[in-house]
Parts: structure tokens; C-alpha cells; sequence
């Protein structure tokens, strides 16, 4: 009643006093991102593994932009190609002189060598291709090629699976099956099929492989992405859009996919490391690239006629493995991060 | 259940139905004269020959009627005889092999259930062994080792890990050979029933070529699991971790069963659920993988073989083998799927 008989509005008295409870601070961090991305940001940068992850993520990311100023191209119109030092077949060991093709000087290797002649830091492989230039080099080709298919297969998933779940009926029928059918072959050997298929068409290059991948790859995304929609369908948020008379398009695009896309993001931020694998699996199987083209598969490839003497030639594997292993397991750290902040559901999520 | 079951059996013709047009879109995308390795063993040099052959056999009919002569077979206008179609097993030539595809799948198709099948023991005992206990002990040193050894299992690729326990255990310390068997046993005389070296071995009790065969079985194996062991691994973790959540688990404590009981029967049962189905995405895996392991071991079985054909762009004998591995994996899928149904008391009483 006291209330009533005041001759001020009750409000802006209110809104000038402390409120009961007490409200968390958002710092400017957090105020840029928005909550569910400073959640993941903050989460990835307070887990130890997940820092490595990152660390050597950016590492890969600096090689791979300033591979010229690493490592100038021997030829600039071909910078994939990775310089011969002569035809010879038998791996010279790390610190033998670059006698043939060899590349300009980069700015840092008279102060840290005190030379300026190059030598094949790393060694060359058998075809005397210099493993040092194709690491450096092949990380471009594996970042691309990892950014590229991760994109295309996350794109053509989210279309396949939000179309499927959102109509639903025998539109999410006929769609699931046709996920089945390309989810029956192994993936390894379908996307080699395909590669053997497209390479003779296309010529050797990236794309053959990457192509590929792409095709038998998006199902895994599109099942993901179908029972997140699934269970966002019913939520009150879309039935008001739609009571708004929102078209499907737009409730799918704006209202819909944006709740729905967390768990699909996380899982294919870890698969840029494992495409990278495959990738580099088929260039092992000697389907894809040129011979020549700095690529890591390749250069793993390289050593397969040398096994039985490898104790000898270590270099030519040890190398380029250890490149190979430490930007998956970049990439796998940061996943698994991710993993745990976004859903603790999805922890133990199927991939390849 | 019987509806489950129903429903179960009626996809999966479609789904194989599916396939079939899946493969054969892919063999579409050859030109003609790439396509007449369906029926006919060599390219012939001559371009006039090679045109008579693609009219002949009608390589390039309305593509449904192709699609029915590849299911099918078709008539050889020269011997009367029918030639072709995939469904009376025959694949065309593999002309990397110079041999019918289908008998190079014969010859190779029991290294590669050799090499599978004693991959998916260890996977399966070992995995789901460690991951129990890891998720039973969760943060204690052994749940550590399983997280180290799935994380390196994510991040090795199969076939820097197989040249590096090649490097190791084979060039260096010369502990296990290479390829599928010595030489020795090639030349010997003995019943091959099955074509699995090592059944084969047990049944003629030739316990040498039983361990010459195992010995090389070792690094394949090893490199062929530990991906998809990693993967069980985890999986088995996780699922064991959400089911000793669950309030039942904590009722069983309350009202004081061992935690012996409490895990063995009350909680591990049940988190096998989802490792079932997930059992079936390893064949698809394991299938996949032999491709990569294979080739690296030289080991004479149906990846590597795929593998060489795929390098020399023999696409008619890699489909007929993406097609047989699919066809596995569906069968595979359906016995995970019928297991599936009797575990689960959901499905099982639903």
C-alpha cells in the first residue's frame, strides 16, 4: 500500500539500486566473443595440452605462410616442386653440400651458418629431393589441403543433414540412406578408388585425392549434424519463428543451424589432422600429386623401397614423420580440448 | 523386436542396391575403352579393334542397360557363352594382375581375413579391458596410459607407424620378417584347407609353418590395431564413465554390492552397449586400414592388392574390391545391429 500512495514511479527509483543478486562480471574478452565462444576460447587457452596444440598449430601456420622466406623456391614460377640436387638414387645424409638446383640464400642462413653455401640441412631423400624444402614446402600443400576438404565435407554435411532433419519423413529417410551407401565402403580404399578414378581424367595434382576425400568424407558430418537438429527442432525459439511466419529457409539458416553446429565444428577441427593423414596416405600409395611435389606423403613414399636398409637412411623417414605426427597431434590436442569444454557428451564421438 | 528386425532386413537391399549404383557411377566415369576391361583381358593396340570391341559389348549402351549387363552379365556374341556381371562373380579382368578379378580376389581374400581377424582379438579383449579399467580408475596412472596411448593412436599415421616398427623390428633388431610367409613354406607340401596359413598349419600339425606364419603376423597386426584400438579404447572409457554416473550404479553401491559386482555386473554390461555398435564402424576401419598395412609389409592380401591396382590406375579391380569390402561392412553392420537388439533390453523388449 506505502507503495501505491508514493507519488513517484516505482520504476526508475529501481533501476538506480543494487540488484539482489549479484551479477558475474563480464570482462571485454568475453563481451567481444560472446559467451559460447569465449567459453571455447577460454577453455582452450587454460588446458596445458590444448596450449601445445596450439602452439603448434601456429607454428605450422607461420611455416607455411613465410615458406618463401624459410626456404626461397629454386624455380619462383614452381615453388611445389621441390629442387633436385642430381639423379642419384641413394639418400644423402643431413649436412651434405647442395651441389645442383640449389636455392637462393635465405637472409638467415649466413649469420646462423656462417656460410653461404647451402647444404641439404635434412638430408636428401632417394631421387635426391631435398627433405628440408619439401617440409617446408609441404606444409602449405598440408595446410590447404586440410582447410579445404575440412570446409567442403563440413559444408556439403550441414546442407545434407539440415535438410534431412529438418523436414524430416521420408526426405530424412531417402537422405539417410544415401549417407548409408557412401558410409559402407572403407573410407581409405573408397577414397583411393576414386583418386585412381579421377587422376587420369584430371592429372596428377592435389585435387584428384582431394576430391576424394570430400565425396566420402561429408557423411560423418551430416549424421552429426542431423541429431543436433533434431533435438533444436522442437525448442520453443523455432516455433515462435515460424509463428512469426519465417520462411524455412530462413528459420534453418538463422535460427536453427547457428544452435546446432557446436558439436559438428569441434569434431571437424580435429579432422583437419586426420584428412591431412589420409591425404598424405594416398600420396604413400602413390596416388595423387606429381612425383617431385612437396607433399609429405610423398616424401614418406620415398623411403618405401628402402625399408630393409633403413637403420641406415633414418633420415628420409624420421623426418618427415616427426613433421607429419607433430601437426596431427597439434590438431588432436586442441580437439580433444574443445571436446571437453563444448559437450561432454560427445567425448568418445566416432571417427575415423 | 520383430519390427526392429523387419525393419532392419528391408534396408538393407537398398542400401546394397545403392551401392552397386554407387560403383557403377564410378566406373562410368571411365571412357569406354577403359570400361571394356569388364569383358575383354587386353587394351587392344588398334584403335579399330578397340571400337569393334566397345559396339560389341555395348560400352556405350543407355547407361541402364549397361547397369544391367555389369549386374548381370551379358551374352559374348563370339562364344554364345555369357561373360560378365558382378552378380555370378565376375568382376571383368584386372589388367594390373593379368588375371579375372575375381580369381585374384581368391588368392588374396584369406591373407586379409587372416591379418583382420587376429587384429580384432587383441582390439577387442585388450580394448575394452583397458578401457574399463581406465574409466573404473579414472585419473589414476593406468587411465593416463590409456589417454597417452589413444592420443599417440589419433596421431600416428598408419603407415609412419608401420615403417618405423618396419625400421625397428625388422631392419634393426631382424626379430620379425616381412611379407605373409617364408619361402620355405611355399615350396612345402601341405593341405591347404583354408587358406588361412595358420589354421591350415594347425590342422596338418606343422607347428613350424604355424609360428613362421604367426612371426609374420606380428608387426601387421600390431600396425593394423592400434588405430582402431585406440579409438575402442576411448570409446569403452567414456561409455564406462557415463554409465558408473547413472543412479543405479549408486544404488547397487548404496545398498552394498561389492564394487567388484558393481562394475563386472551391474555397470559393464551395460556400457558395452554403444561399444557393439561402434565394433561395426571398426570392420569398415580395419577394412580400410589393410589397404595402407598391407602395402607396406607386402603383405599378399586383398589391400595391398587394391593398392597396386589403384596405382596403376586399374579402376575395374579396385571397385570389384571397394564393392566386395562394402559388402562385408553391410554384413558386418547387420550382425552388429542383431547383437545390438539382444543386448539392449530396450530394443530387445521394445
Amino acid at each position: 500500500m506505502s507503495v501505491a500512495s508514493q507519488s513517484t514511479p516505482v520504476l526508475p527509483e529501481t533501476a538506480g539500486m543494487e540488484p539482489d543478486i549479484e551479477l558475474r562480471k563480464i570482462g571485454r574478452m568475453e563481451r567481444l566473443l560472446g559467451p559460447e565462444f569465449y567459453r571455447i576460447f577460454r577453455g582452450v587457452f587454460t588446458n596445458p595440452l590444448s596450449i601445445i596444440g596450439t602452439s603448434l598449430i601456429l607454428f605450422f601456420v607461420l611455416v607455411a605462410i613465410f615458406a618463401a622466406q624459410i626456404i626461397p623456391p629454386s624455380s619462383p614460377t614452381n615453388p611445389y616442386m621441390i629442387p633436385r640436387d642430381g639423379f642419384g638414387t641413394a639418400p644423402l645424409p643431413p649436412g651434405t653440400a647442395w651441389l645442383r638446383q640449389a636455392p637462393p640464400l635465405p637472409f638467415w642462413w649466413k649469420p646462423l651458418t656462417g656460410t653461404d653455401k647451402w647444404f641439404h640441412i635434412l638430408g636428401t631423400t632417394s631421387g635426391q629431393w631435398d627433405i628440408f624444402y619439401g617440409l617446408v614446402w609441404g606444409t602449405r600443400t598440408a595446410i590447404f589441403v586440410g582447410v579445404l576438404i575440412v570446409g567442403l565435407t563440413l559444408l556439403i554435411g550441414i546442407i545434407i543433414g539440415a535438410i534431412a532433419s529438418f523436414y524430416g519423413g521420408w526426405v530424412d529417410e531417402i537422405l539417410m540412406r544415401f549417407t548409408e551407401i557412401f558410409m559402407a565402403f572403407p573410407f581409405i580404399m573408397a577414397a583411393l578408388t576414386l583418386s585412381a578414378i579421377l587422376t587420369p581424367i584430371m592429372g596428377k595434382g592435389i585435387w584428384p585425392p582431394t576430391i576424394a576425400l570430400i565425396v566420402f568424407g561429408w557423411m560423418y558430418y551430416a549424421r552429426l549434424i542431423r541429431g543436433d537438429i533434431l533435438s533444436i527442432r522442437e525448442r520453443d525459439f523455432v516455433t515462435a519463428a515460424r509463428v512469426v511466419g519465417a520462411s524455412d529457409g530462413r528459420i534453418l539458416v538463422r535460427h536453427i543451424i547457428p544452435n546446432a553446429i557446436y558439436p559438428t565444428l569441434v569434431l571437424a577441427s580435429m579432422d583437419i589432422g586426420t584428412y591431412v593423414i589420409s591425404f598424405a596416405a594416398l600420396s604413400f600409395l602413390g596416388i595423387g600429386t606429381e612425383v617431385g611435389y612437396a607433399d609429405w606423403g610423398q616424401l614418406i613414399s620415398f623411403a618405401r623401397n628402402w625399408i630393409p636398409v633403413l637403420s641406415q637412411y633414418w633420415w628420409i623417414v624420421i623426418y618427415p614423420a616427426i613433421v607429419l605426427i607433430l601437426f596431427v597431434l597439434g590438431w588432436n590436442l586442441v580437439g580433444d580440448a574443445l571436446r571437453d569444454i563444448m559437450d561432454p557428451k560427445l567425448r568418445g564421438q566416432i571417427r575415423r | 523386436m520383430v519390427s526392429y528386425f523387419i525393419r532392419r532386413l528391408l534396408i538393407m537391399p537398398i542400401t546394397l542396391f545403392g551401392m552397386t549404383i554407387l560403383i557403377f557411377l564410378m566406373l562410368q566415369l571411365l571412357g569406354p575403352e577403359a570400361r571394356s576391361a569388364l569383358y575383354v583381358r587386353d587394351i587392344p593396340k588398334n584403335a579399330e579393334v578397340m571400337r569393334g570391341i566397345i559396339i560389341k559389348y555395348g560400352l556405350n549402351d543407355p547407361i541402364y542397360i549397361q547397369y544391367w549387363h555389369w549386374l548381370m552379365g551379358r551374352n559374348d556374341p563370339d562364344t554364345g557363352k555369357t561373360i560378365g556381371g558382378i552378380l555370378r562373380g565376375d568382376f571383368g579382368f584386372s589388367r594390373s594382375a593379368s588375371r579375372p578379378v575375381a580369381e585374384l580376389l581368391a588368392l588374396r581374400f584369406p591373407a586379409t581375413v587372416e591379418l583382420t581377424l587376429y587384429a580384432i582379438i587383441p582390439i577387442i579383449i585388450i580394448g575394452i579391458w583397458m578401457g574399463v579399467t581406465a574409466a573404473v580408475h579414472q585419473n589414476e596412472w593406468i587411465d593416463q596410459v590409456a589417454r597417452v596411448f589413444s592420443i599417440v593412436g589419433y596421431s600416428f599415421p598408419v603407415f609412419v607407424f608401420g615403417i618405423l616398427v618396419l625400421m625397428i623390428f625388422y631392419a634393426q633388431l631382424d626379430l620379425f620378417p616381412a611379407g605373409r610367409i617364408s619361402d620355405w613354406v611355399m615350396m612345402t607340401n601341405y593341405t591347404q584347407y583354408t587358406h588361412l596359413i595358420t589354421i591350415d598349419a594347425l590342422l596338418n600339425l606343422r607347428f613350424d609353418i604355424f609360428f613362421d606364419a604367426l612371426r609374420h603376423l606380428v608387426l601387421p597386426v600390431t600396425t593394423l590395431a592400434y588405430t582402431s584400438w585406440a579409438a575402442f579404447l576411448r570409446i569403452t572409457r567414456s561409455s564406462m564413465l557415463e554409465t558408473l554416473r547413472q543412479e543405479y550404479v549408486t544404488t547397487a553401491r548404496a545398498k552394498g554390492v561389492p564394487e567388484k559386482d558393481v562394475v563386472n555386473k551391474h555397470a559393464r554390461p551395460n556400457a558395452l552397449i554403444p561399444v557393439v555398435t561402434y565394433s561395426g564402424l571398426t570392420v569398415a576401419a580395419l577394412l580400410g586400414g589393410v589397404v595402407i598395412t598391407e602395402t607396406i609389409f607386402n603383405f599378399q592380401g586383398m589391400g595391398s592388392a587394391a593398392a597396386e591396382a589403384a596405382a596403376r590406375y586399374d579402376v575395374v579391380t579396385v571397385l570389384a574390391f571397394t564393392l566386395v569390402a562394402g559388402v562385408i561392412i553391410i554384413i558386418a553392420n547387420l550382425v552388429v545391429d542383431i547383437l545390438y537388439a539382444f543386448l539392449d533390453p530396450r530394443v530387445r523388449l521394445g
